[in-house]
């Protein structure tokens, strides 16, 4: 019997063991019915407005509060999203609202006292040509105006943090240097949400479940209430925080907003030995790899070109998308694509958020966050909490806000936000 | 049927070639092959095919795969494979295999070559259409395989009709949108090293098809109970079939616990091959039909309302006892046996239905979610379709009470080691939603993807709320069905194939000059020319010294070229440009500016008016196929009544720039039939001409602020021409230039490029060319140039920098703050802009820059500050045009 | 992999289309427009959940631009039509409501 051993002596293989996972917590969050009458009601539940609830109750006092989710809490992009966590944009508006987020991000797990996985293990974002390289490097600068960690990385200082990444300059689209923020990394999503579900309910937060939000009660032009799947409920002020979902509530609410809705897929691979200890993003060839705590690949596709609810996309994006990885990470090919799903990205035309005001008085919305919403979780439901409790913008959110479009002060992150769209 | 050897966590073991290993390995008494992911409990094979959740191996030999289930390979000379633990490993070696992908249209796609999907076949043939039938199995059959059955003589003759192509060892992988269908084909794995090298591994299928049958067939599911994980514990018709078909004679005494009639018919097997069937335990309180009298004429014991709660384990952890309990009388009993066959009823493969939303229905009557569906395009068949093929009678039951001790060894998805403790948890801790409940406990996410558990989990929280699983819901299946190798899904657009490169028809000088090359969009341009042993930066200094003092030639062939025609084609290029064509006297060019309608510059370059209602447009090179579109699209969709007809001619003619004081001399050599002096042709014009007989279009353009001639001819003859150029160049020393020096040169006349000293914010007001707007024409964009913010103050405008220390480049991209600007109370330092161009120009003999700086047009002469970290670099504001702002380098 | 029909060329693959967003949105007169008219006609399209009739450019093959109606949540293509052509009734929008509800869970 002849066979080259590589790295597979069975005996190394009979010792890999995954990471356990710590244990759950033995309660999460009581699922109630609705009160009559809420001071504010959230709606949509998953990171985004359970984090605006829980900062509503924590940092503004208000404890009346409900969050109302048509399907499964944190059942829609925060459950289907890469979990890629960084801060390192282009635009100043948009480091100081990412940068925030990451600053909560560090200490968030002490906060809600919940673990998850929390990891700074350092995004690398590539560069593969002239352009894109001139491009990268004046992120890195600004990020160094900014406050925001970064580095800037040569092929070989690339290869030494991931040494199964491909430097040769002889590849379709060769490395040609990369930024580099140390304090990026990952987060485990679902427990984001359940941290976040538990803490707002220790608050005294309902949380409502499987309740559609069907209409808005709107008088002289200010919200009193919403219409849902199980009657209507009474709210001083209303949040809307739905994602994907945010046009078809502004058209009930009245108007409308620059947002399309399409999807975006990823994928994992079984759980395999640790060989990827860094996020890496190259936006040139529409590769977003991560290894995960217990050991799958994680890998984000691009969007689909058309509007889209069905939480799928096509499979070409994903074909696509590997072979670009096989030219970066060669050791991939015995990879396999165990799980690909799809979720749903509201996109703006500038490819950054809108959060704020709306036309109508008491109604705020947070939305457009494109590929961008995991890693904004804490920040935006912190800015959206200050919007709803004083009913003027943070510091922060004051540039995204929807008057935007018409003064014609937009935030172009294209570039930043990686994934063409 | 030969026999063969392989390995197995370095063990040789023989084997029938084309067999299981699964099936091979139980012969020769492996019953424990693996060790599970947490909770180190010794495991052995249960099923059959790909729900096999335990017999996970690596391969070794071969492509060494990283994860496939035991039940799945088919063994043959010299393959070698190790045990996992759940956890794989990706070699280091490369990946020799080959794999392709094929696209196929047919009439109608069968998925699973069973009895339902045969019988499907059959009638979509007889109806006349055209059919593909694939099957996850080696052969045709289904379940009659493992029944050791022939297919029905009928049957066998539709896998030979003319209409139908079979291909087994195809998975259908995903089921998409309008009938598109992803299957995965293995090829050459079963052949071992007899594989011929030239064919590919995997071949993935592209189908698109009429109509679609899913006759994919059903997996039976285990039941729940404490240390029901042990070897030894299989399910009942996996035991059976290894026993019955693959002559496995290990066991010698077997219980068979059961819910439906299947257990009856797999204890009369085992009984029929010599295993002693100690008894059949049976959930419900009676049972009838053909299995069941069967199995009483075996003289089988059979107890109703009893089930098993319990085993125990003896060396290795491998079943030795039984625990078995009457549910009414809650008593237990005990009986020894070496294998625990259980049936706890079929579960349809409803994967494929709902990858495109379909939603599975809870069937009663089965104890199954199925798919009755039946429409003109998407047909289900079979099991999943609910047609369980006779007396199934099956109880809705997935396992018995157990109390905290037992449920914490009572598993439910064995590859992630949950258990019945880990769901009653989730559900405790307030979780309702099966989602939630399969995210707490990572059920139903290994590699085998819940195809056993996900059915009892469902089952275990109908039994802790007391609901129906039709209330519970399914969980969702998302492709692919079973894991896919990335290599076969990235198929040959691998290396050099990922993406297409674009060439010129000079591409071939330039590699012999020894150019090094960048990418622009899939273009390859040269970047610089090299002599030996000169770095890129004495390079660049010897290009831009030809260009500015002799004469130098670069290759432009890459600019994208729309040929535009039409009576209105005039009109059609003043709503497009922000300035006016209409008035372009034919022979010039002009350079030309387009916006979105956001009033954001979009494109640049120079057209020709070659007649009256004839242009030629050039675009940038990465903007060519953007800008063609936009054009089309107002063409189309807003002014269809225009008549312009525009044509991408970009591979169709070759540009070459000749740059510099002595251009004109070195063309006039070449070129006879045009007056090429300075009052004869002037700057922005074009003549057409021949050299050596081969038509040209010359025209006086500039990119470089230099005296410069554009020679564009047919793409096929530029090599030609550009030898004939190098053939009378070298009293000239003709220098060949790439795109570093070509920056270099239009930076240092403060030309821009869209893309490099734009971000995608500017208006053209932003890049100091007011004087490019009209203001007397409607053109796209114009009115966002009214919006707040587009006309406010404090816009970054386009300046240039002259830095202090004439040595030093500024770095692109790099931030321009006021002087000793501070960092602020957040630790930013406010900036004014940045820096979009930079170089060391060697005409002016020093550094200098572009870029984009608040308010910049109102401060020149201002001097600031560009911060690196630890150092800091201090430069002037000043004009943007560096070099010969007369314009008579340029028009002379 | 959505199999689109092009009025000109028939049944083709997603891949060889671009997609033009919401149909029917003309180019208006700029100037007679307030600022946020303006701003809705450069940045707002209608995105619903179900049948939008949308514009498709089959750019890799015969370069036309064409309107169709799109189910956004079961994928379900409806009729083509040719800009400036009138526009087709929406398909019936409980053609496939086992579907729909799917989508919602």
């Amino acid at each position: 019997m002849t066979h080259t051993k590589d790295t597979l002596s069975p005996g190394a293989i009979g010792r890999r063991r995954a990471a356990t996972l710590p244990e759950q917590p033995p309660q999460l969050w009581k699922s109630v019915k609705p009160k009559k009458a809420y001071d504010v009601v959230i709606v949509g539940g998953g990171g985004h407005g359970l984090a605006t609830a829980y900062y509503l109750a924590k940092n503004h006092g208000l404890s009346n509060i409900a969050v109302i989710e048509k399907g499964w809490l944190a059942g829609g992009n925060t459950a289907r999203n890469t979990t890629i966590i960084r801060s390192n944009y282009l635009w100043d508006e948009s480091g100081a609202i990412y940068e925030h987020s990451l600053k909560l991000w560090e200490t968030l797990e002490e906060d809600l006292g919940y673990e998850m996985f929390f990891s700074q293990r350092g995004v690398l974002t590539l560069a593969h040509s002239v352009s894109d390289l001139r491009s990268k490097r004046r992120n890195f600068y600004a990020n160094a105006l900014n406050g925001i960690d970064s580095e800037w990385l040569t092929p070989e200082e690339v290869k030494k943090l991931v040494p199964i990444i491909n430097i040769s300059p002889d590849v379709r689209y060769p490395v040609l240097g990369a930024t580099y923020q140390p304090r990026g990394g990952i987060a485990k999503h679902d427990w984001v949400a359940w941290g976040y579900a538990k803490a707002a309910s220790d608050l005294g937060v309902d949380i409502i479940q499987g309740t559609e939000v069907t209409g808005f009660d709107i008088r002289n032009n200010k919200v009193e209430g919403v219409h849902t799947s199980q009657g209507s409920i009474a709210a001083g002020k209303v949040g809307l925080v739905a994602a994907g979902h945010s046009s078809i509530l502004a058209n009930l609410a009245g108007f409308s907003i620059p947002i399309q809705s399409r999807p975006l897929q990823a994928l994992v691979s079984p759980l395999l030995e640790q060989v990827l200890d860094t996020v890496v993003m190259s936006g040139a060839v529409h590769v977003y790899v991560s290894q995960a705590h217990k050991g799958e690949l994680v890998m984000g596709a691009g969007t689909d070109a058309f509007n889209s609810y069905a939480q799928r996309g096509g499979f070409h994006v994903i074909e696509h998308q590997l072979a670009s990885a096989l030219e970066l990470f060669p050791i991939f090919s015995r990879a396999q694509v165990l799980r690909t799903w799809g979720g749903i990205v509201d996109i703006a035309p500038d490819a950054s958020p809108i959060i704020g005001l709306t036309p109508v008085e008491n109604l705020f919305i947070n939305t457009g966050w494109g590929t961008g919403g995991f890693k904004a979780t804490p920040g935006s439901g912190w800015v959206m909490a200050h919007t709803i409790a004083n009913g003027t913008p943070h510091e922060l959110n004051k540039p995204f806000a929807l008057e935007r479009f018409v003064t014609g002060h937009l935030i172009d992150e294209h570039g930043a936000a990686g994934v063409a769209h | 049927m030969s026999e063969i050897s392989f390995s197995f966590d370095d063990k040789l073991y023989k084997g029938i070639e084309g067999e299981p290993m699964a099936a091979a390995l139980l012969r020769s008494g492996l019953l424990s092959m693996t060790n599970s992911i947490y909770h180190d409990r010794p495991r052995g094979v249960i099923g059959l095919g790909v729900e096999e959740p335990n017999a996970i191996v690596q391969l070794v030999s071969g492509t060494k795969e990283s994860m496939l289930p035991a039940t799945v390979i088919e063994v043959v000379e010299g393959l070698a494979a190790c045990s996992l633990t759940g956890v794989g490993a990706l070699p280091q070696m490369p990946d020799e295999s080959r794999y392709d992908k094929t696209n196929c249209f047919v009439d109608t796609l069968v998925i699973g070559a069973g009895v339902a999907g045969l019988s499907a076949a059959e009638n979509e043939l007889r109806a006349g259409r055209e059919v593909l039938l694939i099957d996850d199995q080696s052969g045709p059959g289904g379940h009659l395989r493992h029944l050791g059955l022939e297919i029905p003589a009928s049957l066998f003759d539709v896998l030979h009709h003319k209409n139908l192509t079979y291909k087994s060892r195809c998975t259908a992988i995903g089921l998409y949108d309008q009938n598109y269908v992803v299957a995965i084909e293995r090829r050459t794995d079963h052949l071992g090293e007899a594989a011929p090298a030239s064919r590919a591994r995997i071949r993935v299928w592209h189908i698109r098809a009429d109509r679609v049958v899913l006759a994919p067939g059903a997996f039976q599911r285990p039941l729940i109970f404490a240390n029901n994980d042990r070897p030894g514990i299989m399910l009942s018709h996996a035991a059976a079939t290894y026993v019955a078909i693959h002559r496995v004679k290990i066991f010698r005494k077997a219980v068979v616990v059961t819910v439906d009639n299947q257990g009856y018919r797999d204890a009369v097997r085992l009984h029929r091959e010599g295993v002693a069937v100690q008894c059949i335990c049976d959930v419900r309180e009676e049972a009838g039909g053909p299995g069941v009298d069967a199995a009483k004429a075996a003289g089988i014991p059979i107890h109703f309302r009893t089930t098993c709660v319990d085993t125990t384990g003896g060396e290795e952890g491998v079943l030795k006892t039984v625990i078995l309990q009457n549910l009414d009388t809650k008593k237990n009993f005990q009986i020894d046996a070496d294998l625990l066959a259980v049936s706890g009823g079929w579960t349809p493969i409803v994967d494929l239905a709902t990858h495109i939303g379909i939603k599975p229905k809870w069937s009663e009557e089965n104890a199954a979610f199925v798919v009755k569906h039946s429409t003109e395009k998407l047909v289900t068949a079979g099991m999943l379709a609910g047609d369980f093929g006779g007396d199934d009678d099956p109880a809705i039951f997935f396992g018995p009470e157990l109390n905290k001790e037992q449920s914490l060894r009572a598993y439910i998805d064995l590859q992630r080691d949950t258990t019945l403790h880990d769901l009653r948890r989730a559900v405790g801790a307030g979780l309702s939603s099966i989602e939630h409940v399969k995210r707490y406990t990572t059920i139903g996410t290994a590699h085998d993807q819940g195809k056993t558990s996900g059915m009892l989990t469902i089952g275990a929280l109908c039994q802790l709320g007391n609901i129906s699983p039709g209330d519970v819901g399914t969980l969702s299946f998302r492709p692919p069905y079973v894991p896919v190798p990335f290599a076969a899904l990235a198929g040959r657009e691998r290396g050099l194939l990922t993406d297409p490169i674009r060439i010129t028809s000079l591409h071939q000088w330039h590699v012999e000059a020894g150019a090094v090359f960048e990418d622009v969009g899939q273009w390859k341009r040269p970047w610089y020319f090299p002599k030996p042993g000169e770095s890129m930066e004495e390079a660049v200094r010897r290009e831009c010294i030809a260009a500015r003092e002799g004469v130098a030639v670069m290759d432009a062939s890459t600019l994208g070229k729309i040929d535009i025609q039409g009576a209105d084609a005039a009109v059609f290029l003043d709503r497009i440009y922000t300035n006016m064509f209409s008035t372009l006297p034919e022979g010039q060019c002009r350079y030309g500016l387009m916006c979105k309608a956001d009033g954001i510059v979009f494109d640049d370059g120079v057209t020709t008016r070659l007649g009256k209602n004839h242009f030629l447009m050039t675009t940038t090179t990465g903007g060519a196929a953007r800008v063609l579109a936009w054009l089309e699209e107002w063409l189309q969709t807003e002014w269809p009544e225009l008549k312009v007809y525009c044509t991408s001619v970009t591979e169709h003619i070759s540009t070459i720039a000749l740059v510099g004081p002595k251009s004109r001399q070195l063309l006039g050599e070449l070129v006879t039939d045009i007056d090429l002096s300075k009052e004869a042709f002037p700057f922005m014009h074009t003549r057409m001409g021949t050299i050596d007989g081969i038509p040209v279009r010359i025209a006086r353009i500039s990119f470089s602020g230099e005296l410069a001639f554009e020679i564009n001819v047919e793409w096929s003859y530029a090599r030609y021409i550009w030898e004939r150029l190098w053939s009378l160049g070298i009293p000239y020393n003709l220098t060949a230039y790439g795109t570093e020096t070509m920056h270099v040169l239009r930076a240092e006349k403060g030309y821009i490029i869209v893309g490099q000293d734009t971000d995608g914010t500017q208006t053209p007001h932003d890049l100091n060319m007011s004087w490019i707007v009209s203001k007397k024409k409607e053109f796209i964009g114009k009115r966002s140039f009214q919006l707040p913010y587009l006309k406010s103050s404090g816009r970054a405008q386009l300046v240039g920098l002259l830095t202090a220390n004439y040595e030093e480049v500024i770095p692109e991209g790099a931030y321009i703050t006021i002087q000793n600007a501070g960092a602020d109370a957040q630790g930013k330092i406010p900036h004014i802009g940045f820096v979009t161009s930079s170089y060391f120009s060697p005409a002016l003999d020093r550094s200098f820059a572009l870029a984009l700086v608040a308010d910049g047009l109102g401060r020149m002469g201002e001097q600031i500050e560009i911060p690196l970290g630890k150092k800091s670099l201090r430069a002037t504001i000043c004009e943007s045009v560096f070099i010969d702002k007369e314009n008579i380098r340029r028009d002379s | 992999m959505l199999n689109i029909p092009c009025p000109y060329c028939g049944l083709r693959n997603e891949t060889e289309f671009h997609y033009g967003a919401e149909a029917g949105v003309g180019y208006p007169d700029p100037n007679t427009l307030s600022d946020s008219e303006w701003a809705k006609y450069l940045h707002i399209r209608a995105n619903p959940k179900g049948w939008l009739p949308e514009r498709w450019v089959h750019f890799a093959g015969c370069g036309r631009w064409f309107n169709l109606w799109r189910n956004t949540v079961t994928h379900e293509i409806g009729p083509a039509y040719l800009p400036f052509t009138t526009q087709p009734k929406a398909p019936d929008p409980d053609s496939n409501r086992d579907r729909m509800e799917g989508a919602k869970a």
